[in-house]
């Protein structure tokens, strides 16, 4: 289970600031929209199937980019394994 | 009410220039203590030094002497100073500067003038020449060091350090040299300005970061405030960093005052690695330049030095804001033609 790590600050428009390393990003509404629903506590297979609903792309497609979004996230230490 | 002291504090390091010099730093949050009012008298080693001319944060400056001139030399410029200004508390600001001050700690003390530096031991103890036994002594991750003092040991280096590597002066100046030929440019410039020894320290790769903090002398940490330094000058210096929580950097601080019973302000310049590892590369024994962060997270690091060396007991600052950030701007001031004339014939201005 990926959690987003708790001190970790979002906002709406996109900027990530880790207080921990000083690092700052910016990720697009997506990126906004998957953070959120890992801080809901949800996984990656529901987190596919909601974005499925919005977005007019194949499950595989999605599943692998959500993915590759959240290794990243955890690359960076804004993610991490629960 | 109470009415605040007022207390005459001398600063130094004015230079507030590419590479600054804490002073002015230091001065403006002085003028923002909540517990006393201030007199501030600048120490001045050139007349150039921007903060001479600032008027708003320097009341009077006095020129003095440089630190190589000798404890007598100083001493005697400082009576002076003290004969018109009745000084409450020294602040010196430049690494070159503490070795004198520390020595001269006792006899200004009897003169009724207060300072809050490391003892003598602690200085030299996390001197760069010192560093691996430091580490070693206080169980703190430092980098593989060699102190040189002839450029025929730049011949062995190769067998000991990978390149690239980092050729670094006592007290100033660090290069990145990737060959031996560079290391021996960089010898030469080294030792032309600073003189012997010359550090060699293998370079760790990896992300910036300080901590700058009060220790109490009793193994108390009173402040420390971590930053990640985001944008960095050709110099190496902090012209933009950004306050941050990391729990290690602020154990890995603690450990150093507990273990140091450090005493003073100081900075740590630490290297966090790939593998999340974090490097002491440097001890400062003083404030750094950029303190007035530290100020402006809720730390104001200066007053509660003041407090220490007047004799208070000053409690641990507690909590900061995490996430603000400072970013330095230069700014040019015009000065008149008198002005500079002043200090420059009669050390006063």
């Amino acid at each position: 289970m990926i959690k987003i790590k708790n001190n970790v600050a979002v906002s709406d428009s996109g900027f990530i600031f880790n207080p921990d390393t000083g690092e700052s990003f910016t990720v697009n509404p997506i990126g906004v929209e998957i953070i959120k629903l890992l801080k809901e506590g949800k996984t990656v297979d529901t987190i596919t199937e909601e974005l499925q609903k919005t977005y007019a792309t194949d499950a595989q497609t999605l599943e692998k980019d959500a993915e590759d979004f959240i290794g990243l996230l955890r690359n960076f230490s804004i993610a991490e394994n629960e | 009410m109470n009415k605040k002291p007022r207390l005459t504090i001398a600063v130094s390091a004015l230079n507030a220039i590419d590479s600054p010099g804490p002073g002015v730093a230091v001065i403006r949050a002085l003028r923002e203590a909540k517990s006393f009012d201030v007199r501030i008298i600048g120490l001045a080693y050139e007349s150039l030094e921007p903060g001479l001319y600032m008027h708003q944060l320097v009341d009077k400056t006095y020129q003095v002497p440089y630190p190589s001139s000798g404890i007598d030399t100083i001493l005697e410029r400082i009576d002076y100073i003290h004969a018109q200004e009745k000084l409450d508390v020294i602040i010196p600001n430049f690494d070159a500067e503490l070795y004198p001050y520390i020595r001269l700690e006792g006899q200004l003390k009897e003169r009724g003038i207060h300072m809050c530096l490391p003892t003598m031991e602690q200085f030299e103890e996390r001197h760069k020449t010192n560093l691996p036994e430091f580490g070693e002594k206080y169980g703190l991750l430092v980098p593989k060091s060699k102190v040189i003092n002839d450029i025929s040991e730049i011949y062995k280096l190769s067998s000991e350090f990978d390149y690239p590597l980092l050729v670094k002066g006592q007290y100033y100046d660090a290069y990145v040299a990737y060959n031996q030929d560079q290391v021996k440019t960089f010898f030469h410039r080294i030792t032309a300005k600073w003189g012997l020894p010359i550090i060699i320290q293998e370079f760790v790769h990896g992300i910036e970061y300080n901590v700058t903090g009060l220790g109490d002398g009793t193994g108390r940490t009173i402040s420390a405030v971590p930053m990640r330094k985001q944008y960095i000058t050709d110099k190496g210096k902090a012209w933009g960093g950004i306050s941050i929580s990391d729990k290690r950097m602020l154990a890995l601080t603690d450990k150093f005052i507990s273990g140091t019973k450090w005493r003073g302000g100081f900075e740590l310049e630490l290297m966090k690695n790939k593998d999340n590892q974090f490097y002491v590369l440097e001890i400062n024994p003083r404030i750094p330049a950029w303190i007035y962060l530290a100020v402006g997270v809720g730390h104001n690091i200066p007053e509660a030095l003041v407090k220490l060396a007047m004799g208070e007991k000053v409690e641990p600052l507690g909590d900061y804001a995490v996430g603000k950030m400072f970013i330095r701007y230069a700014w040019d001031m015009i000065v008149d033609m008198e002005e500079f004339q002043t200090i420059s014939t009669t050390g006063e201005l």
